[in-house]
């Protein structure tokens, strides 16, 4: 619609819209160029008092340490306080539940969207108030069976109970895009001999990727953003990144080491910037699959 | 064509698969989700009915040779520890966790109400209960943040939309960062800059000549920041799917309403937002959900000491020495009923209107 109003529309409205444009880019991103920069810095700079100029020039980053930029935080969350580990384990942890959520989401999904059955359709409402449940209601009915069972603190699971708290969502979306494949492409190869199974594996698997990468890259999100579940299963050593630098903040705010966690909190975004940067147009049908398409 | 709400198309019609075939399908999933889902909510409500154990106090007597006996009460660990081990979920409360002074605080409730100064006096006590306290806050936000997001997302939609195709891209990348970003980090690098040596921070305290302002001194201002960073997060969401709904506006509908000689607004009151309305309504009900279980944030924030949601009381049951079980149980029952009550008019709304699809 826009390119035949454009023509029409007076200065002062473009005016308007340029302007309203670049003040809410500079709320959405000016928070994050400036943490990247002054992850650089040393504290006295980055907290400072005086200007935030100092911020920007680093005036006592180069009395510290000679040079206007410092990978000093990075040192010392990387390496002192381990942040490596956490990196680990959250790779581990992320791909893990990817994997696992999209293999049964498919199957479910598929299933979900093909049966045209009464059940069907409670089973989508009743994974909809799943899907509701804040995640820290659940926590509290997992910790006393898990202390019990002695699987507490594990990554693997974490790695079971997110997988299971990101079903709703998978279902729902894998099912709505299993339903935008016409369904005679798998009825045919059907009346061809095939069973069910066969015809979801000859047909449909080579079809349904672009489906699936937009759904694990929410999958991922999920597990990746998990503060609630993660920071209360996993014991110290086995911590992902978002609980360790919830664990750390502390102890390094007393230390004088505020820096550190500004390192640790730069070093966890720059996945997502590159998610984002790659996979834009998925993140982007994605979101608006479940309201546009049904 | 209109966008369909997305509970209309929920499944087609055509040849059913067999029962066999689909719950084959499907097992791996429901198992998954009864057994991680289902089964804690029940072990939640069970424990909320248990309290933790007393502990195990003995009298020891304490002779001097010249100042007499003296009785002293201590615990015997050795004994506590052993009745835990043995009974791990407590003895027995009945309800008696739900109406205590942390969650309905009943009691202190009608003392409330039977003496007080007025409704004010009434409202200030009440809130500060710590689960009223909390209550108040979690609906407050859902109530404020999930509206202003949307309108924001709204508007920031219309404005991408009427950009030059060339810069709609990078700024539709910049424009996801806010909600893309792990809720703790998100509101430690905002809190990071309000802090009173960060830059939002520090200039504030310059522009109003005040050495001792701080976003974090009072409730009042907490909130207010709390709002903010909920409307900074939510309204990506909102601009993405209202934006992917303006592409699909029919364009003769537009042309004609402009022949009419409907003006700009005229067009986005009577063309625009009944087509997207449907949106709308996808957009609340998945907002509302997220903001009702707001946690991060305070975390984050380190806000609890103004401000607190359901959520939080959860985790800081659960956190730190004593793990208050039961406690948390019960907060998290409650808080499963919020969330069934908000999701009641959905429900029923897409019930009748399945039923009118089957007949």
């Amino acid at each position: 619609m826009s390119s035949s109003v454009a023509a029409k529309r007076p200065l002062s409205l473009n005016l308007i819209i340029g302007g309203f444009i670049v003040l809410w880019l500079i709320l959405a991103a000016f928070p994050f160029i400036w943490t990247v920069w002054g992850s650089f810095k040393v504290q006295a700079d980055f907290f400072s008092r005086q200007s935030w100029w100092n911020a920007i020039f680093g005036p006592y980053t180069v009395q510290q340490t000679g040079a206007p930029f410092t990978g000093d935080g990075y040192y010392g969350a990387w390496v002192t306080r381990d942040f490596w580990r956490a990196v680990g384990n959250t790779a581990i942890v992320t791909v893990s539940v990817t994997v696992i959520s999209l293999t049964l989401g498919t199957l479910g999904g598929y299933a979900l969207a093909r049966s045209g059955q009464r059940y069907a359709f409670w089973i989508l409402i009743i994974a909809l108030v799943f899907r509701a449940m804040p995640h820290i209601t659940l926590v509290s009915g997992y910790l006393l069976p898990f202390f019990q069972l002695n699987i507490w603190g594990v990554l693997p699971t974490s790695i079971i109970v997110l997988v299971a708290i990101n079903q709703p969502f998978t279902l729902w979306m894998l099912h709505s895009f299993f339903l935008s494949i016409p369904k005679d492409l798998d009825e045919s190869a059907m009346v061809d001999g095939c069973s069910r199974f066969e015809a979801f594996r000859r047909v449909i698997i080579p079809v349904m990727w672009p489906g699936v990468v937009t759904t694990g890259l929410f999958s991922f999100l999920l597990a990746y953003n998990d503060f609630a579940t993660t920071s209360m299963l996993l014991s110290a050593d086995n911590q992902t990144m978002v609980p360790k630098i919830s664990s750390f903040l502390g102890s390094v705010q007393e230390a004088g080491n505020v820096m550190y966690a500004v390192a640790a909190v730069v070093s966890a975004t720059v996945p997502l910037f590159i998610l984002v940067l790659f996979f834009q147009r998925q993140i982007v049908s994605g979101l608006t699959a479940g309201a546009v398409k049904g | 064509m209109r966008p369909l709400p997305f509970y209309f198309a929920l499944t087609t019609r055509g040849r059913a698969v067999p029962h066999r075939t689909f719950f084959a399908f499907i097992l791996p999933s429901i198992v998954a989700m009864l057994l991680f889902i289902a089964l804690p909510i029940v072990s939640v409500i069970v424990q909320s009915f248990y309290i933790e154990h007393q502990q195990v106090l003995v009298e020891v007597e304490n002779c001097q040779p010249f100042g007499g006996c003296t009785k002293t009460v201590r615990v015997d660990a050795a004994a506590t520890a052993e009745i835990k081990a043995s009974d791990p979920l407590g003895r027995f409360n009945g309800l008696g966790t739900y109406l205590n002074r942390s969650h309905l605080a009943v009691d202190e409730i009608g003392v409330i109400f039977a003496s007080n100064t007025g409704l004010g006096d009434i409202v200030a006590r009440i809130y500060n209960l710590p689960f009223y306290k909390a209550l108040a806050f979690t609906l407050a936000f859902c109530a404020i943040v999930t509206p202003l997001a949307m309108l924001l997302g709204f508007a920031i939609a219309l404005a991408v939309d009427a950009l030059p195709r060339l810069t709609k891209g990078p700024v539709i990348f910049f424009s996801l960062l806010p909600m893309i970003i792990t809720p703790l980090i998100g509101s430690l690098i905002l809190y990071w800059m309000i802090n009173p040596q960060g830059i939002l921070g520090a200039t504030l305290q310059q522009i109003f000549h005040d050495p001792n302002l701080s976003l974090r001194g009072s409730p009042a201002l907490t909130w207010l920041t709390l709002l903010f960073y909920g409307v900074w997060s939510n309204a990506p969401f909102s601009f993405v799917v209202f934006y992917a709904g303006l592409q699909t506006v029919p364009g003769d509908t537009l042309e004609s309403a402009m022949i009419d000689g409907a003006s700009r607004w005229e067009r986005i009151r009577y063309v625009i937002i009944p087509h997207l309305a449907p949106l709308a309504t996808f957009v609340a009900l998945v907002q509302v959900m997220d903001n009702f279980r707001v946690f991060e944030p305070i975390v984050g924030f380190s806000a609890e000491a103004n401000a607190t949601s359901l959520s939080w009381l959860v985790y800081n049951d659960l956190s730190g020495d004593s793990q208050l079980f039961g406690s948390a149980g019960a907060t998290s029952v409650l808080t499963i009923i919020g969330i069934i009550i908000l999701l009641t008019p959905v429900l029923l709304r897409t019930w009748r209107e399945f039923n009118q699809k089957v007949v």
